[in-house]
């Protein structure tokens, strides 16, 4: 690979790297790092940030007013579709007060997977939120665990009151195919979503 | 249950160095923000004049050697994300490193023949 020539090419916007970011959100425990392993190239990356932040009524110590030292773990994999096409998904942090860390994540994504519990569907509801008002296309991707009930796709559609386009499909977050299904899914809501200019909300 | 003599400085501990240490109290850098996927080159494979860098800039040089992206780089060197973007910053005002932004993939400025792209790769895999 000659990237000796990279300053000298700086030109031809053409060989510059493309990297496609996803997110995958959803509820603390959902799955999120074991579906980002099971399509990942590499094992799923690990990358943390340490914040100090004053300590409101969340970790309440009962009128304890302190700071605090907490760390924001992000996983992350990689798909190389092509030399120059670089998928990277990335895991955000589950706890609804690290979303400020989304907010650099989302900037440039190309769309969002929620992945949801039937058990706990209302983990996600934040998440749904979140790419809804930042016009991020998403689907919602439900992680069937063993033993959980299942709910027909219907029966989570009006719980979730979702758009009756927006793609909702089953997965196994372990199975690399049914990531894989997952993902495949986002980018075709993704190409409908774009094909559509009347405003989606 | 830990006991005394052993274990206080395992890796629960946290890191024996403040992280913000190696970037001498600066959790800001100069110039430009780059993105989370920008792609970092080294310029140079040894640093001639080491001035002020630390270990941490040498760690960083050595995983640039090959285009990484700053969030490999983060997760490889094990240090915190906002660390590595001032090291990162730094290299780059000595011309040491390259950072290359990628090209903007939102879902309403990308070209609908790289999705196709996309899709055609993820269903080879």
């Amino acid at each position: 690979m000659a990237y000796g020539g990279y300053e000298a090419n700086s030109g031809t916007a053409a060989r510059r790297h493309r990297a496609i970011k996803i997110l995958l959100a959803g509820g603390f425990g959902v799955g999120k790092t074991t579906l980002v392993g099971a399509v990942s190239e590499i094992r799923p990356l690990r990358t943390e940030e340490p914040l100090t932040e004053s300590s409101k009524d969340i970790d309440s110590t009962a009128g304890v007013e302190r700071k605090t030292t907490t760390t924001v773990a992000m996983d992350f994999g990689r798909i190389t579709l092509r030399e120059d096409l670089v998928l990277y998904l990335f895991g955000t942090p589950g706890q609804e007060r690290f979303w400020f860390m989304w907010d650099e994540l989302a900037l440039g994504a190309l769309g969002a997977v929620v992945l949801a519990d039937t058990r706990r569907l209302a983990d996600c509801f934040p998440a749904i939120d979140y790419f809804e008002r930042r016009d991020i296309p998403f689907i919602i991707a439900l992680n069937v665990f063993d033993g959980a009930r299942r709910y027909s796709v219907e029966d989570v559609r009006v719980a979730l009151d979702l758009d009756p386009n927006l793609p909702i499909i089953m997965c196994d977050a372990r199975s690399r195919e049914s990531a894989k299904e997952v993902l495949i899914t986002l980018i075709e809501h993704v190409l409908y979503v774009t094909d559509t200019p009347v405003a989606h909300k | 249950m830990p006991s005394n003599d052993e274990g206080w400085l395992d890796a629960e501990a946290g890191p024996v160095v403040r992280p913000y240490a190696l970037t001498r109290g600066r959790t800001r850098h100069s110039g430009e923000a780059f993105d989370l996927v920008a792609t970092v080159t080294a310029t140079q494979t040894r640093i001639a004049d080491p001035g002020g860098l630390g270990p941490e800039h040498f760690s960083v040089m050595q995983l640039a050697q090959v285009p990484t992206t700053v969030v490999e780089i983060a997760s490889d060197v094990d240090l915190p994300l906002g660390v590595v973007r001032i090291l990162l910053a730094d290299l780059r005002e000595l011309g040491l490193v390259m950072i290359q932004a990628p090209v903007p993939m939102k879902a309403h400025q990308v070209d609908r023949e790289t999705l196709r792209e996309v899709l055609h790769g993820l269903r080879g895999l």
